[in-house]
Order: structure tokens, then sequence, then C-alpha cells
């Protein structure tokens, strides 16, 4: 079973997220970029289904600030290779990014075919969750998404998998391979490896380099970001200060003013 | 580099540990069981110091590795100091075998591994905005220098540390401290956001990798500034600095901050003005107290606050009973509620309740969250209070 992952950056929103001077796009520079949470629960699966049916786990993923640790931790947990598309702009669309990252899986050799394709079913910049259907749609793939579970026969001609529904109610589909998944979590908590482990393969692996497609007409941008901005600060709360006696006072006080007590 | 290395180690491995002198001493274990009795999980382990190193005798010591025995050694150093032997329990064959059972357990505990990752990613375990670290200085009523925006030397580099950085009531600690550096006068500055976690839990823990790489990294930052003297809130960063971080070239006095007050004990008395009415019994932190013998500083300087009736605990200095956050316990609270134990915060504050006191004081950040924790579980936060002690001296501070 060869998997092949798509991995992507994200900006990590414990820090503060600023608005870059055009006014329509998030400021990268100032942002501190971290791997998607559910790309990480894709990672993990791949792996599960590497230590079950054997194979390897190939990890893609567009350049971004922080990319290459996020490239190495994945080595350092198991991976068999890690390929890094450069020479993008960032921020990438998710049209633009899954045309890219399909483009160089079509035009790279030995990236495809793999027997599934895995990504996080949504990530903070895709709350639509478009990467996975839009990586299947270029490669004429079946699709799948939010997964909670995959199982496939050694044969990999099938895989039977765990689809989510709202309210707690779960699906199980088989489905043909080679298929695109788009992972909401995996089986079991994305692994942690120790940073010695990191730093070792920080020396000693590496992180291999394919060139990004030249995109006619800078892809087929769908969509145009207007404006970005940030939250405006609201006057509806009102601070009740001092000693807790006294701010219990005035609390209940306004409670009994609205009626609630 | 593997600063973790004891001399004569090739590697961070038992075997390594062995062709040392520290390893001839483990193997002279005498099998007493001091280790296991003194231990405050001794009674829930299945292998307790003594039985690792039988198991290391007899050759059977992966069984130790795949066990998760080992998550409940709380790093107290109480093993090491028991030992009539001298063997360095907490400082060398327990972290080569926690570092083992990280390697091979299928799943480490999720608090524990957030606080890796954060420690990792973020510099403190908490997971908050390394960008935000000196926030707490905006609170302060005393001004606080960063090197980072006035580097000119300074006598003292204070390092904050992490809850003493974040954690509301750490921060307390922190302002407290301020004050006192105020208000004797001493020249200090802080590193601010370029500050990260000295990682001392990250080697007694699980993580040597984690411990050498915020190491070389506090070590860079050091070398940007000038300053004569480190004074550290947290007793762990101490341990950190005073045993390792020797290795890559520390060399400045050192102190935590309990000691270094005392040294400046005549002229805080006089400043003591204000008569505090309570009733004090003092916890000793496992790193300042059993590690490193700071027993009496703490209570000199808290019966110098006029008013102050101390009394002690049962297990008291070398005896105390950890608070059970070091050595990865902070993050495993929920994991041992999990396996049925009791929480050793909750044990200590049981103490500390029967003593009649009515302020609890501690010196280390970890105490403060973890037993007014204990003190709302048991329902007693009305009859006590916990005040590191340099809330308490500024309290006593005249205006």
């Amino acid at each position: 079973m060869n998997v092949l992952v798509i991995l992507k950056m994200v900006p990590d929103v414990v820090e503060e997220l600023e608005v870059a001077e055009n006014g329509a796009a998030l400021d990268v520079e100032a942002a501190r970029m971290m791997l998607s949470e559910s790309d990480d629960h894709a990672l993990e699966e791949a792996l599960l289904l590497k230590e079950r049916l054997g194979g390897k786990v190939t990890v893609v993923a567009l350049d971004a600030p922080d990319v290459d640790e996020a490239l190495y931790t994945a080595l350092a947990k198991g991976a068999d290779r890690v390929v890094k598309i450069e020479g993008l702009d960032q921020p990438l669309t998710t049209s633009l990014a899954a045309a890219a990252v399909c483009e160089v899986l079509r035009t790279q050799p030995d990236l495809l075919p793999a027997d599934l394709i895995l990504t996080g079913a949504q990530a903070i910049d895709d709350l639509d969750g478009l990467m996975a259907p839009l990586v299947a749609h270029h490669l004429r793939l079946p699709y799948l998404g939010v997964i909670t579970g995959v199982a496939a026969d050694e044969a990999a001609k099938f895989a039977t998998v765990v689809k989510e529904y709202s309210g707690g109610v779960r699906g199980e589909f088989e489905v043909p391979l080679p298929a695109v998944l788009g992972v909401q979590s995996a089986e079991r908590p994305p692994r942690y490896v120790p940073v010695a482990k990191i730093r070792a393969v920080m020396k000693t692996g590496r992180i291999e380099t394919a060139a990004a497609p030249v995109m006619a007409d800078g892809g087929l941008a769908l969509t145009e970001v207007l404006a970005l901005n940030k939250p405006e600060e609201a006057g509806g709360a009102e601070i009740l200060s001092g000693a807790p006696e006294e701010a219990a006072g005035k609390l209940c006080g306004v409670l009994a003013e609205r009626g609630v007590l | 580099m593997a600063t973790c290395l004891l001399p004569g180690m090739t590697d961070l491995s038992i075997s390594s540990l062995m062709q040392t002198e520290e390893g001839r001493r483990v193997m002279s274990c005498l099998q007493c069981g001091v280790c296991v009795g003194a231990c405050p999980y001794g009674d829930v382990m299945d292998y307790p110091p003594r039985r690792i190193i039988a198991m290391l005798r007899a050759g059977m010591v992966e069984k130790v590795f795949l066990s998760d025995s080992l998550l409940a050694c709380v790093a107290c150093y109480t093993c090491m100091y028991k030992c009539p032997r001298d063997i360095r329990l907490t400082d060398t064959i327990l972290p080569l075998a926690k570092e083992q059972v990280l390697v091979h357990q299928p799943d480490l505990p999720a608090e524990l591994q957030r606080a890796l990752q954060n420690t990792l990613r973020y510099g403190n375990p908490m997971g908050e905005s390394s960008r935000k670290r000196a926030a707490w200085v905006k609170t302060c009523p005393v001004p606080v220098r960063i090197f980072a925006e006035d580097p000119r030397p300074a006598d003292v580099l204070w390092f904050v540390e992490c809850y003493t950085s974040y954690y509301p009531r750490g921060q307390d600690c922190s302002r407290a401290t301020a004050r006192l550096f105020h208000a004797l006068g001493i020249d200090f500055a802080i590193l601010g956001n370029e500050e990260k976690c000295a990682g001392e839990c990250g080697r007694l823990t699980w993580e040597p990798g984690l411990y050498e790489t915020l190491m070389d990294y506090n070590m860079a930052v050091f070398g940007k500034y000038q300053f004569r003297r480190v004074v550290t809130s947290c007793p762990h960063a101490h341990n950190a600095f005073l045993n390792r971080y020797r290795s890559l070239g520390f060399r400045w006095e050192l102190h935590h901050v309990a000691p270094f007050l005392a040294l400046h004990l005549d002229s805080l008395k006089r400043l003591l003005t204000r008569k505090l009415n309570y009733r004090v019994t003092y916890h000793d932190s496992c790193c300042l107290g059993r590690q490193n013998e700071f027993f009496d500083q703490p209570r000199a300087l808290l019966d110098a606050i006029p008013g102050i009736r101390r009394v002690e605990m049962t297990h008291n200095r070398g005896n105390s009973i950890c608070c059970g956050g070091g050595g990865g316990g902070m993050w495993l609270d929920t994991y041992y509620k999990s396996k049925g134990y009791e929480r050793l915060s909750e044990r200590r504050v049981k103490e500390a309740l029967a003593t009649g006191a009515d302020v609890l004081a501690i010196s280390c950040p970890y105490e403060v969250s973890r037993f007014e924790d204990a003190l709302k579980v048991l329902g007693a936060d009305k009859r006590m209070i916990v005040r590191d002690v340099t809330e308490l001296l500024v309290e006593s501070l005249g205006d």
C-alpha cells in the first residue's frame, strides 16, 4: 500500500494575525506557520496503514515558512520520502494550491501512481474542505471526505473507510483504489516523535525539491479576495469591576433588571 | 551535541552509563529498598528504582521500558537523597530509562505530549504565544528592563521562566519579585520574549533532545548580552543551569530568587515594616530543597516578616513531599486520576492543613496552581491560601 500525503502549512492562531498592507491578504511575514492539524492526522493515518500493510509513505508539501521542520518531523515519524514544491508565491487559494500540487504529481516522475492520496478534510484557511475534492477532480479519482478510519486489503484494490456525519452518525464505505481521502481525524492521535530523533533526521534526512509548475494566467483563480478585516470591537460588553462581593452584587442587579432573577 | 551525557558516556543509553563510574555505583546497589519506601508513588510503581536496578542486573531491563510504570516518577529526588550508596538515581538512570519508555510507549498521555510539543514550538508548556512572554511586564507596578529594548549591561539577568511569565498567579510572583528587586536597588534586566523554558523537565521527563534544543537556544541568547549574575524564579531552571548548562559554558554566578533575597536579608528587614498576622507553613520544593539544600534561606525570609508565626509540616526539609509537578507530573494529572493514584498535591495540602496554618508558603512556580487546585478539590480553599515567599515579602513592605 503506497500512500501519498499532501501537507500544508497554515497560520498559527496562537499568534496574533495581521492584515497585509494591501488590505486583502494575511500578513504572512507577521504570521507564524504550523502544519495544518487535519493534515497531521492524514499523515498519522498513512503511517498506520504502512504499519499494517507495508508499503511506502510519500509526503508532498508546498513551500512555506517552517515547512522544512514539518517535513523533517514527517521523516522522523516514519515517512519514506518528502518532497517540497518550490517557487510559488504565498498565500495561494485552495484551488491554485490543488492545481499546482496535481501538476507536480502528474509531471514529477515516480510520485504517482499511489494507492491512496490523503490530505486533511479541512484547514483553518480552507473551512470548505476543498483541497481533497479538487485534487480528486484534477486526477480524475474517486473522493471521500471527513474520514475517521481507513482499512484496505493487501492487494490494494479497495479501501473501506469510515466517514463521520453530524450527530455521531458514521457511515462505512468501500472505495476502489486509487482514491483521494480527506481525513478528519486519524484512528489515534498523531504520534509523538522525540526531538532527538528529529534533530538526527535533520542531519541525515533529505527533503527533495520539485519546481512549481508555470500556471497559465496565474492558474485558475476562481475567486478574488476584496478585503480582509480584523473583527471590530463591539461595545456590548459591560465589565463589572470591584471586589468579588461588590461585583456579585452588581451582577445580581443586572440580572434582576433584565428579568432573569 | 550530547550535553546530557555524564563524563565517560558515549551515547544516551543505559549500557553507556554502565561504563562510567556512576554506572558502577548503580551496580553497587544494596537492594535495600529505601528508595521504594521513600518514593511518593513507590506503592503504585511496578518498577520502582530498586527493581529497575535488579532488572538491569538480570538483563531484563527491556521489560521496564515496555511498562508505563515510570510515568509515575515525579523526579522529586527523594530516592537519590535517601540512597545509602549515593546513587544519583534522579539524575542518571531514571531519565535514561524514562526516555526508553517514551520511545516504547504506543500512546503518550495526551496532556504530556501536548506540553512537550508546546515547549518545543512556543518555548513554554502551556502553548502560549512566545511573542507574549513579556506581556506581564506591562502590568508590573515598577519598571522591568528588557534586554532586547535596552541592551546596556546589567548586574543581574533575571530568568523569569514559564509559569511566572504566563500563568496569572505566577505573574503575581513576578510582579512581587520585580518590586523586591527595585526596593533593594538591584540592577536587573530580563530576556523578555527572547527567553524560552530552560528545559529541565525535558531532561527529567523523557526528552533529552528537547532539553538540548532549549539549552542551545538559551545559551545563544545569553551570549548576546552582558550581565554578572543569573537569578531565576524557577527552581527547575536553577537546577538546569547549575547541573547541565555548565557543559555548554554557563559560567555566570547563579541564584534562585529565594536564596538570592536571603543574601539581602539585612536590607530587607529594614523594609519589612507591615505586620502580617499569618500562621505560615513552608513547603520545600524538591529542586530547591533536596537537590540543592536551600532549606534555611526561604525560612529565614519568612521569619524576617513581622507578625508571621511559622509552623512545620510533618514532612519538611529533606523529607518534604513533592507537589507532584516535577518530571512531567505537571502534565499527567488526568493520567494519574485515570490510574486511581492520589494526587501528591492533595497529599501535601492535607499535611499543610493539619498544621493549622492559614498560609502555605512556596518558592516554586509549579506549586501555586497545584496547591491552589488541591485546596479547592479538598474544599479547603477558605481555610488556607497559597503564597509565594516573594508575595508575602511584598505584602510586608512599607509604603
